[in-house]
């Protein structure tokens, strides 16, 4: 507990508040909790790294149907593994958090969204992301035919250029027209 | 670094220091990793560092230096008190509980009441420290007047727990109340100008809470995004119904369910049409729901109205002969209307077959109809009332000489003037004082209407959640999940009543300065309570409804409710003249002279002839009307932005579906041009991408090659690979300029440029793969 290891430089505090749109509590919050996820050893390596399942027993995101894109998204780790750093895990929390702009919120949103990572939300996207939000028995999932239906709605209405896939600037259009976005797209710690 | 630049260097260098630190305030909204954000920042300074403090020359660089220093030190302080106010917020981890249990929408109320606790707050600091305690500290004392002390009567039992909570007795003849303020116009050594400061924290109060209001629903409205007629449906069921506070396994199964209902309603919704049969009985229900509520809204106001008349009567019998019911009648029966009513309100909107969000905004505005007209009536008996007294008033001065003769009838001639007689204050006959028992009036109200709320909720969740828990190891069917299972939290309902509420400590806060201080008091018991009950006793909602934009909807309703309570006090304090012997505008003709009176005696003579200037109707009128044509006008430019979004938007169509046209035309012409060196691309590209070509590139490449359709036909054996069906353009039918669909097929095909080419198309001979294809013969 005491150890300067395993404590935030303040200069560092300091930028992290410059760059995200955290408070310095909630960084302070967010180095503690992260800390606790590591194991005993990663934590005197200078930048460790949480592994996936761990970072998904956390209880905010534990309930999250997208939680495993949310890790994908955020992570820098060259094995695609979804592991975060700290610094990731503070990127993830500044998108989440109450003061985060719409452009902000709205890009990550869109990235994780795209399931299969081309730049673009296709029909295999959103079948993939109605999957998602219909849960995980059969007898809430939607049939075929009204999967079907219901993707061919979304793509009338967002799809402004008709091509048959919603880009970035086209989903943000979308977004920023609905009331919810910004208070539903929020993780406090 | 040259010490002297030249100055077109200089505003080179300036711009990009300015550039530098513009990049540095916007970096935290750059959807960037991190790593890559600090080292731009670090950068950033390092650059301004470097090249700042070449910046300032000469006399006034230690100038310009310490500007900088106190910019940065300004910065730093800004971001400190951010941190500050953040962590001075209460009920944070509560709220965020509770918003992890239930999703954002139950978790709107609570911070609902957290704002309005804030309001309150301020109110109170109000008259508190501007009107109580100076009357307190600096008036004069209890008993010095007749006023300021209880009447020789009522002296026995003015301490008995049952008066004082009826707000009689001591509590009536002290600060709480209007009528025990002194009309003096200095008081104490501060000379406090207590009528002057009554009047204006009472003005203050009003306009303080308007700002508020207004400011919040602008700031509400900017983030809605201007109201665009489109509305998303589909889309934003899809991307923004999950709530990501959710963080509650049962909570999230919920949504789920919830979720997916919405999408099935939706899709049959937007399905089938309209059936048109049976439309009749469903407009002779709906008109039949209408009149049975209005029925009940006139049924309710009736009885509103024939219980206050009781009440008077009840009073000019004198109190003590009734029984408790009967003293109460008046606030029990509203806080019961307001109890009851929604729910026959609910039964009667199953005869409507409404979808369940109209449902719920027809249920809403019923129950605001409800409250309004329960209010107003309520206010029409008092006014009766108020007329009552007043005329009593002259009754009563009339008695008071009388009385005042008697005092020195047979110790005085009819013309010698005799030392006053002193008399106790609490033997004076006082007059009726309508100020103070409106007050009264109020604050009973409040208190009877806070003690049914959290009876309600005692009884009607806690008690009801017990039962069920414990009944339901003995009980026949299955009492969680069949009928009274746990009750879920209203939303709009407490918000209502937190509104109403709101409403009459606006209406009542002028003549009863506690008023404030009691709602904050309510407030705070309210947060805990409701939070603990929400807690305990209360399951997540089943279907979720967020009233898109619900956050202007309610300030909305706050707003019109802030109008409507302010009018019946802005009346009374205009045309009803104040008592003659009670409150700190005793002796005036009408409350607002006090203003006058401030004018003529506190300020310079100029003052007073600018300010009887500036009221004057001449010069208002006008004002008035230019503020009526600013509006006019900004209606109509509004429109006109409206008009010029929509034409952009079609033009983005089009222009998009140009460009895209234009994107696959140069595609074909690159693959056209390049012959077997894209070709080989290709197949390069193809052996080691995983997705190959899109069908309709891969098909035109064919068709150009072909030449004609015969060679087509012969060719259609060939399998194409296995692809993605390909997005089909809409409109791919329409006719394209340049391209030529030919019919029965959908992809566009240029004409006349077919070469006579033979060639034959297999396997890749590279490796081996059936994917793809490569030409093996070229021609002689």
């Amino acid at each position: 507990m005491g150890t300067t290891a395993s404590q935030l430089r303040k200069d560092l505090l300091s930028e992290y508040q410059e760059l995200t749109f955290l408070t310095k509590q909630e960084i302070i919050l967010a180095h503690k909790r992260f800390s606790e996820l590591l194991s005993k050893e990663d934590r005197n390596i200078p930048t460790p790294r949480v592994p996936m399942e761990k970072v998904l027993s956390l209880p905010e995101l534990k309930s999250n149907p997208f939680r495993k894109r949310i890790c994908h998204v955020f992570s820098t780790s060259d094995m695609k593994d979804g592991s975060l750093t700290f610094e990731d895990f503070l990127d993830l929390l500044s998108a989440f958090s109450d003061s985060a702009t719409l452009e902000i919120k709205s890009h990550y949103a869109f990235r994780i969204f795209d399931f299969d990572d081309d730049g673009t939300l296709d029909g295999g996207d959103l079948e993939k992301l109605v999957n998602c939000l219909t849960g995980e028995t059969d007898d809430t999932r939607l049939t075929t035919e009204e999967m079907r239906q219901l993707i061919s709605n979304i793509l009338e209405e967002s799809d402004i250029d008709k091509d048959g896939t919603v880009n970035l600037s086209e989903f943000q259009h979308v977004i920023s027209r609905s009331p919810d976005f910004v208070s539903s797209f929020k993780i406090v710690l | 670094k040259p010490e002297v630049l030249s100055p077109e260097e200089l505003e080179k260098l300036k711009e990009e220091v300015d550039e530098r630190k513009k990049l540095i305030s916007t970096l935290r909204g750059k959807p960037w990793p991190m790593r890559k954000k600090l080292l731009t920042l670090r950068e950033s300074h390092e650059f301004v560092e470097k090249y700042e403090g070449a910046l300032g020359k000469g006399k006034s660089r230690k100038l310009y230096a310490y500007k900088v220093m106190m910019l940065k030190k300004w910065m730093k302080f800004q971001r400190d008190f951010e941190n500050f106010k953040t962590a001075c917020v209460p009920w944070e981890m509560k709220i965020k509980e509770i918003e992890s249990h239930f999703g954002s929408s139950v978790a709107s109320y609570f911070i609902f009441l957290r704002w309005m606790y804030g309001i309150n707050m301020i109110l109170f600091g109000l008259t508190f420290g501007l009107v109580m305690v100076p009357e307190a500290l600096m008036g004069r004392p209890y008993g010095s007047m007749p006023r300021k002390t209880v009447p020789r009567a009522d002296e026995a039992n003015a301490m008995d727990f049952a008066v004082l909570w009826d707000f009689g007795g001591y509590a009536q003849y002290s600060v709480l109340f209007y009528g025990y303020y002194n009309s003096q116009r200095a008081i104490g050594w501060l000379k406090f100008r207590m009528p002057l400061s009554y009047f204006l924290v009472g003005v203050g109060t009003v306009a303080y809470s308007y700002m508020v209001v207004i400011r919040t629903m602008a700031r509400n409205a900017n983030e809605d995004g201007g109201g665009d007629n489109n509305s998303f449906n589909f889309s934003w069921k899809m991307f923004t119904s999950w709530d990501y506070l959710i963080g509650n396994p049962e909570t999230a199964d919920n949504k789920f369910a919830s979720i997916t209902t919405s999408f099935k309603e939706a899709i049959l919704e937007e399905q089938e049409s309209r059936k048109d049969d049976n439309i009749h009985l469903t407009r002779f229900l709906r008109v039949l729901a209408n009149f049975l509520v209005l029925c009940c809204l006139a049924g309710s106001g009736y009885l509103i109205y024939f219980v206050v008349r009781r009440s008077q009567k009840f009073a000019l019998e004198g109190l003590e002969s009734h029984s408790w019911w009967e003293r109460n009648e008046v606030n029990m029966v509203m806080s019961l209307l307001g109890m009851f009513c929604p729910m026959l309100f609910d039964v009667i909107s199953a005869l409507e077959n409404y979808h369940p969000r109209i449902a719920l905004q027809w249920q809403l505005g019923r129950i605001f109809a409800l409250f309004l007209g329960n209010l107003y009536t309520f206010i029409i008996a008092l006014m009766d009332e108020i007329n009552l007294k007043v005329n009593l008033e002259e009754v009563l001065k009339l008695n008071m000489t009388i009385w005042e003769a008697s005092l020195y009838n047979g110790t005085l001639g009819a013309n010698s003037t005799a030392p006053p007689i002193t008399v106790h204050p609490a033997d004076i006959p006082r007059g009726p004082c309508w100020e103070t028992m409106v007050g009264q009036e109020f604050v009973r109200l409040i208190v009877s209407d806070t003690m049914t709320t959290y009876i309600t909720l005692l009884i009607g969740d806690f008690l009801r959640a017990v039962l069920v828990r414990f009944l339901n190891y003995c009980w026949c069917w299955d009492l969680e999940a069949g009928f009274p299972s746990y009750s879920e939290f209203d939303v709009s309902g407490n918000v209502l009543g937190l509104i109403f509420n709101q409403g009459m400590i606006w209406m009542g806060a002028f003549y009863a300065p506690c008023l404030p201080a009691l709602n904050v008091l309510r407030l705070h018991v309210s947060m805990y309570l409701q939070c603990w009950a929400v807690m305990c006793c209360n399951v997540p909602q089943e279907r979720v409804f967020k009233a898109s934009g619900s956050n202007n909807f309610y300030m909305a309703m706050l707003l019109v409710i802030l109008f409507l309570s302010t009018l019946p006090a802005i009346y009374t304090i205009v045309t009803i003249p104040p008592s003659f012997d009670c409150g700190p505008f005793s002796g005036k003709s009408r409350m607002f002279d006090v203003i006058q009176e401030t004018l003529e005696s506190d300020f310079p003579a100029w003052f007073g002839k600018v300010f009887s200037y500036a009221s004057n109707p001449g010069l208002v009128l006008p004002f008035l009307l230019l503020m009526v044509l600013a509006i006019y006008y900004l209606q109509s430019t509004s429109k006109s932005y409206k008009q010029a979004n929509l034409e952009l938007k079609k033009k983005l169509q089009t222009v998009s579906r140009t460009i895209n046209k234009v994107l696959t035309l140069i595609q074909y012409l690159l693959y056209s041009l390049c012959g077997t060196l894209s070709e080989n691309l290709i197949c390069t590209k193809l052996c080691d991408h995983t997705s190959p070509l899109p069908l309709s590139l891969s098909k035109k490449i064919e068709k150009r090659r072909v030449g004609n359709t015969e060679h087509i036909k012969e060719r259609a054996t060939i399998k194409f690979p296995l692809l993605p069906p390909a997005p089909r353009p809409r409109g791919a039918t329409e006719s394209l300029g340049p391209y030529q669909v030919t019919s029965g097929n959908q992809h566009p095909v240029f004409r006349g440029s077919q070469t006579p080419r033979d060639t034959e198309y297999d396997c890749c001979h590279r490796c081996g793969n059936g994917k793809h294809f490569i030409d093996r013969h070229r021609p002689p």
